[in-house]
């Protein structure tokens, strides 16, 4: 079986680049037997139509079903009106998971845009600067599931009778006087923050960069001034770089927040989503495979898009506003 | 001195945050080098006291018992395909939305603009079903499917605004001399655009690489098909799955992107940076 993905990946990437290469050679050829404004008019669709067919098929037409399923049942049979979405609000455990959402947008996005802040304007008083933001910045190149992997050790839990293997238990029963290892990821209390902790660890590191590649944009002498001006370092920060900054921290916090909506394979590695950390998307996924109810799944999506609607619009209107300003 | 002194804070604060980040995945790896037995009975910060121990042994079980092998192989093939599809048929998108004229074009980009961040969630139920109908349910065939219509509107957005920024002199001279569209795009626009098409390759990679739900759900949780990200999540939850295994499957997880985040620095931030407005 190794063998055979070995000779299959180089044949399909072959095939595909063939396909599509073969396709512009193909419509090219074509438009070149035609009179020539006919050409113009045609060519650009032509161009289009691959594209097209993809944002229509996996896209456009995937979403538009979904809300249409999401007032069908379980089996996508009965037309039920809204009864999925007062089921959502009404159902213990999908509450839970909204609660918990609405906890890991607000904690989240704010400790990690905070985050990413502290380290950007330390880090620029010190020659180290580009090696901080390496370090930070390296848990984007890993996986969410090997995040999930990296941090279960570290969270891991040993009975008080034998040997402390996660290292977050090693170092509190031994700081600790007669502290006892603690089920960082069972107890209801401490599960959640630990996980978004480890969201935190892979995103500070991305805040840092674009929040750093803002501050270098503000001309120094702008803050030079304020300092001759008698301002300490504390107020030239206050009054001067915060506000300037703010439109790069409005892109980093909108980023955080599309982040915490999608939060999943965090989850489903670290807990499977029990012990009351279900998220939306987790709860979403255990609505298809586990209960098979597709009409629920697809209400919990809607939720989802309704809650990423204004993201959306914010989207286009800054994108309006770029286009405008070239 | 003085000032070394009133910094010392600061430099102290940096240091441990920055340690507390490498902690982690340096405890990953050390692990992933010890025997089953050392892992399970001390923490992997004992590792380098004597006697020293170090063994191979985890990843030749987690590639040979545990399919991390064929899963590895499966990761490529999942992964290839879906990222250079999506990028040239919206390279072929974007030239035509930089550099053609075409009623509804501006209508039509900003659909584009606005599919960006639709949550892939919204699109799982209908294509699940449709892939079942067609019977290409838990195929590698539906997953490039699904991950070229996810990639789409990002690599259009990202390629077309980068093709309106060539001069456009540069077109217009070619043209002159009798260039074809066909020559404009292969000859002219590709190469001049390769920064751009480097990021959005490795940011398009690392989405599909990184990837755990579509390949959950598309796939399944099928052995012959399942990608590295599955295989892991499958040895997390199976209980008695020691931490000598699971650090070392996840380590032969992340080598490949830790690859290119060394080798090409500046093209992975760019890309992951540049990605990061899709949902």
């Amino acid at each position: 079986m190794l063998l055979e993905r070995l000779i299959q990946i180089p044949v399909v990437v072959t095939t595909i680049l063939l396909l599509v290469v073969g396709y512009l050679v193909v419509i090219e050829r074509l438009l070149n037997r035609l009179p020539h404004h006919r050409q113009a008019k045609l060519r650009p669709w032509l161009w289009l139509t691959p594209a097209l067919i993809f944002l229509s098929v996996f896209l456009l037409y995937p979403m538009l079903n979904t809300i249409y399923l999401s007032l069908l049942d379980a089996k996508s049979e009965l037309f039920v009106g809204f009864e999925n979405f007062t089921d959502i609000v009404s159902d213990a455990t999908t509450r839970n998971a909204l609660s918990n959402t609405l906890i890991w947008l607000v904690w989240f996005t704010s400790i990690v845009v905070l985050l990413g802040l502290l380290m950007t304007v330390l880090s620029e008083k010190v020659a180290y600067e580009h090696l901080i933001k390496m370090i930070m910045f390296l848990p984007m190149a890993i996986s969410f599931v090997a995040a999930g992997v990296i941090w279960k050790f570290m969270f891991d839990y040993q009975p008080a009778t034998r040997p402390q293997t996660g290292t977050l238990n090693a170092i509190w029963t031994s700081l600790i006087p007669n502290g006892e290892p603690q089920p960082w990821l069972i107890n209801p209390l401490t599960n959640t923050p630990v996980l978004i902790f480890v969201a935190i660890w892979i995103f500070a590191g991305f805040c840092m960069v674009i929040l750093s590649a803002g501050l270098k944009g503000i001309p120094s002498e702008i803050q030079e001034s304020a300092r001759i001006d008698g301002a300490n370092e504390w107020q030239s920060f206050i009054y001067i770089t915060l506000p300037l900054l703010s439109p790069t921290i409005a892109v980093v916090a909108t980023t955080m927040l599309i982040n915490a909506l999608k939060a999943f394979d965090i989850v489903y590695v670290l807990t499977n989503g029990n012990y009351n950390t279900d998220v939306i998307a987790t709860r979403m996924y255990k609505e298809l495979f586990t209960a098979h109810d597709f009409g629920r799944a697809s209400a919990i999506a809607v939720v989802l898009l309704l809650a990423t609607l204004p993201i959306i619009a914010f989207n286009i209107r800054q994108y309006r506003q770029r286009e405008a300003n070239l | 001195m003085p000032r070394l002194m009133r910094r010392l804070p600061l430099h102290f604060l940096l240091i441990a945050i920055c340690l507390v980040w490498i902690m982690p995945t340096t405890g990953l790896l050390v692990s992933s080098f010890r025997p089953a037995s050392a892992v399970a009975t001390s923490g992997w910060w004992t590792a380098f006291q004597s006697p020293m121990d170090f063994t191979l042994e985890n990843y030749e079980q987690v590639l040979s018992r545990r399919n991390m092998d064929i899963s590895f192989l499966n990761s490529l093939m999942i992964t290839i395909p879906a990222t250079v599809l999506p990028i040239m048929l919206a390279a072929y998108a974007a030239f035509a939305f930089a550099w053609m004229r075409f009623p509804g074009r501006d209508v039509l980009f900003t659909l584009v603009v606005g599919l960006l961040i639709v949550p892939l969630q919204m699109t799982l139920v209908p294509l699940l079903k449709l892939f079942n109908a067609l019977g290409i349910s838990g195929t590698f065939l539906a997953i490039w499917l699904a991950h070229t219509g996810f990639g789409l509107p990002f690599a259009i957005y990202l390629l077309r605004n980068f093709f309106a920024q060539l001069p456009r002199e540069m077109f217009e001279a070619a043209s002159l001399d009798g260039a074809s569209a066909f020559t404009l795009f292969y000859r002219l626009t590709l190469p001049t655009s390769m920064p751009a098409i480097a990021s959005l390759a490795i940011f398009q990679f690392m989405w599909v690489w990184n990837d755990l739900l579509a390949a959950l759900i598309f796939l399944g949780g099928r052995r012959a098909v399942a990608p590295m990200t599955v295989t892991i999540s499958n040895l997390v939850s199976s209980q008695g799955e020691g931490w000598q295994l699971l650090t070392s499957a996840a380590f032969i997880s992340m080598l490949l992107p830790l690859a290119i985040y060394f080798s090409m620095q500046r093209y992975f931030v760019n890309g992951i940076l540049t990605g990061s407005i899709k949902g």
